[in-house]
């Protein structure tokens, strides 16, 4: 657990007005570490993710990951990277309601342009995995936030994604969905799987973190590493 | 400001695309239908009144071989009200006693012989001078020639010398020039006798046909020589304008129905896209019906400017054509009557009012708590089952996801499709007017275009050769004599065939203008034209005729028309209706031999050469033109001729038909707009799992292809319905049958790319938003939960 997965360095980011999202954040995720984003409201979590996704740009300093500069890709290189090197679960879950679940879960083969074989036996294997396979044919609407949240994570994980990113994936959940979203991603962790969650969740975050950080005002005010989990 | 002003202008000011549309939409209703309307009553109006003024006659009627009395008996013929005459009435050729030249023979006129202009029927309006009071003496029509000379002058006719004392209009028509009945008496000892009718109902051509049948009936059989409707007599009056009127009511009709649509598609969607910031008006206060009025407001003032600056359009694109109205009434500048430019946009404005009542009102019920839960629109369940069949389809994903797209919102997929139908029939429907126009322009001159070369007997006056700038201008000369041209033409290489052709005006009763004829000799077979009905002429005896003489005269294929010139007349049948736009629709063709005892005084002046297969025509009418030259003919490359008429049409079509693409389009920017925002979060997820942006683009473009072609599909058949009404109107309202040829306008592969149309539209309209789709701030996006 050595290799640097996610490089930010003296990363900025400021909107139209008022003090910055980030203020010269610099930050190291090894590969199969599971970091939890700590911090109250605007001081900087979302911006944070968003930046580590490839879905804003910092104003200064450069964002890494996996060895590439997400930082300066162009809107289709970063599509591309999104697609191949991360998975992203959201508080809302995010899924498109007129789909089933198998189709929710399929997209980002079917986008990348997998096999359709392949896909299948995929979205099948983490629907098995993850608990879910007999709401296969279901649509989002009808499942429990738990279990919404659960789909969400198996198309996360659709195409191999060496990176997990998880805002706030308990925050929409009532306690018992909670847990079972924790456990889960607790068990991928275990399993290799390097995830950034960003979260106010202090119990989620104590529960399936391997580090914490936590930002005040777009920095980092405490940086821990659980001994043990 | 108030509360509520505040918030329409927010309104207006932030919705900035649908304030555009609307804007554009109302813009090209109202300028349509003003122009529709104007041109409508502007073209009536001057005929309609003076004919009132003048208690025209509705029909006019020519005796020949019976006597005064007899005539004077037609009156009492079922359906007639009002009469006058008999007038006695003869022909003459009335040349100025000062014009003399080589070739000039001036047209026949009817003149009658009346002792004054009052009357029940015809109270013919002298314009300036007197009427005439005795022998020596002449008033002439404004219409006739040289009758812009004005009085003072004198004209001869067989050695009598004739003083103009004064000019008349009659708008019936009723003669050329009228003399004291004593005088008609000297120049023809045996007159025909004309009769003016005013009928009980006379308001369609059947009317009329029933009128000129009991007055037939009362007459002495066979002594009716010829009848004129005041119908044809308003629409050859009218033709210049009329022809316009068919087309561009359509193109109002279109553009109101596209502007209802389009406003509907705009409002409806700014409530639904608003419903958040309605129930946030509510919770502050606002009362349903203030909800109601703003959102009406908000519709209104867009489609204000444009309906103010529809009719600046409407006026502009007016001039030239009523330029031609006022040509054709002797009046000064003639403009869109000023209640047309009020009434229409007014009308425009409560129908866009109503048009936004009902979206509005929607607006005004929604339920405050509940709009201000959901904040957007609520997910639906439609399309499920199809977006499921159609993923299963061996596609790429974003194809896919388009392809199922329209069932998601079928309402607002339909109103679209509305949208991009009508565009379609509008292209459609263009093309085919331009191209049966550019048929008609083609064909319509049968006197022209026809063969490769074309020799005329007289040379072209043109300015002098280089370096004979000092010298005094050229002489006219006469015409080159026909034979030595013809043995020319025969002796150059290249000439395959040709045929001659002459022209002259002769009498046809009943009518008070001369007709013209052409006469054609040699290898006639290369003349034929393109006939409405019938066929060509083969033989001698055999002529063919154009609509508006045929309708004039009320004579059908198989009658036989008499032409007269003086005291000798000719007798010929009419065997085909030729499409002929040329001397007002009212030529008859026939050959040479079959005027012979008219002993015509005309020459051929014309020579249609046809050349054998690789003669380059350039260089034949080069080398044949120096030959010609010194005998005072000239060779050139046969052309089609150009009409203003035609170019003014096509202009204007082409302006009206890009208005309305445009704003098809803009009723697709509006709805992809709308459906973008409804699918933000959507549009985030997808780029949250690694959509890229052309594929983005790809989906929205999907989307609305899909309802290209199915309103493509629907659009054609329309726009093909809409030319096959539209175009024979044109052609009634301008006197003549368009042959079913050129109304056919449209082949197999012209239409399957018209169908495309819809695709190219709907397209056009989503690039934009489709473009802003794919830079969708996807952060934002995701939290808009």
């Amino acid at each position: 657990m050595t290799d640097v997965l996610i490089d930010v360095r003296e990363a900025r980011k400021e909107y139209d007005d008022g003090p910055p999202a980030l203020d010269g954040l610099t930050l190291r995720v090894r590969t199969g570490e599971a970091l939890a984003v700590l911090g109250p409201s605007g001081s900087g979590k979302s911006t944070l993710l968003n930046l580590i996704a490839g879905l804003d740009r910092p104003t200064s300093g450069t964002v890494t990951v996996d060895g590439r500069r997400i930082d300066e890709l162009s809107e289709s290189a970063s599509a591309r990277y999104r697609r191949e090197r991360v998975g992203m679960v959201f508080q809302f879950f995010n899924l498109l309601d007129d789909l089933t679940v198998t189709d929710n879960v399929l997209l980002p083969a079917q986008l990348s342009g997998m096999g359709r074989a392949e896909a299948a036996a995929r979205a099948a294997e983490l629907l098995d995995y993850l608990g879910i396979a007999r709401h296969a044919r279901g649509y989002p609407g009808r499942l429990s936030g738990g279990e919404r949240q659960r789909v969400a994570v198996a198309r996360a994980l659709m195409n191999r994604p060496p990176l997990l990113l998880a805002d706030e994936p308990t925050g929409a959940l009532d306690t018992a969905s909670g847990v079972e979203v924790r456990e889960l991603l607790r068990e991928l962790n275990a399993d290799g799987q390097t995830i950034v969650l960003v979260t106010h969740d202090l119990t989620l975050a104590e529960s399936c973190a391997t580090r914490t950080i936590e930002l005040v005002d777009g920095r980092i005010a405490r940086d821990v590493t659980a001994v043990a989990r | 400001m108030s509360a509520l002003g505040r918030v329409v202008r927010a309104g207006v000011g932030r919705k900035r695309v649908q304030t555009a549309v609307m804007v554009l939409t109302t813009l090209l209703s109202v300028a349509a239908s003003v122009l529709a309307l104007g041109l409508l009553v502007a073209s009536q109006a001057p005929f309609d009144r003076a004919f009132a003024r003048q208690h025209g006659a509705h029909l006019t009627a020519e005796f020949k071989g019976a006597t005064a009395a007899q005539a004077a008996a037609t009156a009492t013929a079922d359906g007639v009200t009002d009469t006058a005459g008999p007038y006695p009435v003869t022909t003459l050729r009335l040349a100025p006693t000062d014009m003399a030249g080589p070739g000039f023979a001036p047209p026949p006129l009817t003149v009658a012989g009346r002792a004054s202009v009052r009357g029940d029927v015809d109270r013919v309006e002298l314009t300036s001078g007197r009427w005439a009071k005795g022998n020596g003496e002449i008033v002439l029509e404004s219409g006739t020639p040289f009758a812009d000379r004005g009085t003072g002058w004198s004209v001869k006719s067989d050695g009598t010398e004739l003083k103009v004392v004064g000019i008349a209009t009659s708008v019936g028509a009723s003669a050329g020039a009228w003399v004291t009945p004593a005088q008609l008496a000297a120049l023809d000892d045996t007159p025909s006798y004309q009769m003016l009718y005013r009928l009980d109902h006379a308001s369609s051509r059947a009317d009329l046909k029933a009128a000129r049948a009991a007055v037939t009936a009362a007459a002495p059989q066979g002594t009716v020589g010829g009848t004129q409707s005041y119908l044809d007599v308003k629409q050859a009056a009218e033709e210049a304008t009329g022809a316009f009127i068919p087309f561009v009511t359509a193109f109002a009709l279109l553009g109101l129905a596209l502007s209802v649509l389009v406003i509907s598609i705009v409002v409806s969607g700014a409530v639904s896209a608003a419903k958040r910031r309605i129930g946030i008006l509510k919770s502050l206060g606002f009362t349903p019906p203030q909800v109601c009025r703003a959102y009406v407001a908000q519709a209104l003032i867009p489609s204000a400017v444009g309906a103010v600056l529809g009719v600046a359009l409407a006026n502009v694109l007016a001039v030239p054509v009523m330029a031609e109205v006022a040509q054709a009434y002797k009046t000064g500048v003639m403009l869109i009557p000023v209640w047309v430019n009020v009434v229409v946009p007014l009308g425009a404005l409560a129908l866009v009012a109503l048009t936004a009542l009902g979206p509005a009102l929607r607006a005004a019920r929604l339920r405050t708590a509940s709009v201000l839960g959901v904040g957007r629109a609520a997910e639906s369940a439609r399309g499920r089952s199809v977006r499921r069949l159609l993923g299963s389809l061996p596609l790429p994903r974003p194809v896919t996801l388009g392809l199922a797209g329209p069932f998601a919102r079928p309402v607002r997929s339909v109103t679209m499709a509305g949208a991009v139908a009508f565009g379609t029939l509008a292209v459609v429907f263009a093309v085919g007017l331009s191209t049966t126009l550019f048929a008609i322009q083609r064909d319509g001159e049968p006197d022209e275009g026809g063969g490769q070369a074309l020799v005329r007997t007289v040379r072209m006056m043109t300015g002098p050769p280089p370096g004979a700038s000092d010298g005094p201008p050229p002489e006219p000369q006469g015409p080159a004599d026909p034979a030595k041209v013809a043995a020319a033409i025969d002796a150059a290489g290249g000439t395959e065939s040709y045929y001659r052709r002459g022209e002259t005006e002769v009498r046809v009763a009943g009518l008070k203008d001369p007709v013209p004829v052409v006469a054609y000799g040699g290898d006639v077979s290369g003349a034929k034209h393109t006939m409405t009905e019938g066929r060509w002429f083969e033989a001698d005896g055999e002529a063919v005729a154009a609509s508006r003489f045929l309708l004039s005269t009320g004579a059908e294929i198989g009658d036989t028309v008499t032409l007269s010139d003086r005291d000798r007349s000719v007798r010929l049948r009419i065997v085909g209706e030729v499409f002929d736009l040329s001397e007002d629709g009212m030529a008859v063709r026939t050959t040479e031999a079959s005027l012979s005892a008219l002993k015509p005084e005309y020459e051929m002046t014309e020579f249609t050469v046809g050349l054998t297969d690789g003669t380059d025509v350039g260089a034949y009418t080069k080398k044949l033109d120096k030959v010609l030259e010194p005998l005072g003919a000239e060779a050139a490359v046969s052309e089609t001729g150009k009409s203003s008429v035609l170019a003014a049409m096509q202009a204007l079509i082409a302006i009206l038909t890009l208005m309305l693409v445009t704003v098809a389009c803009l009723g697709v920017l509006n709805t992809v707009v709308l459906d973008t925002r409804d699918r933000v979060r959507d549009l985030g997820v997808f780029k949250a799992l690694g959509m890229t942006p052309r594929q983005t683009v790809t989906q929205v473009l999907t989307q609305v292809g899909v309802i290209g072609v199915l309103a493509g599909a629907i659009g054609v058949p329309l726009g093909v319905a809409l030319h096959h009404y539209v175009m024979p109107a044109m052609g009634d309202a301008a006197g003549t049958r368009i042959p079913p040829s050129h109304i056919d306008a449209y082949g197999a592969g012209q239409l399957t790319l018209l169908a495309l149309a819809g695709v190219a539209i709907a397209v056009t309209g989503a690039l934009l938003p489709a473009g802003w789709a794919a830079r969708t701030d996807t952060g934002n996006a995701l939290r808009a939960e």
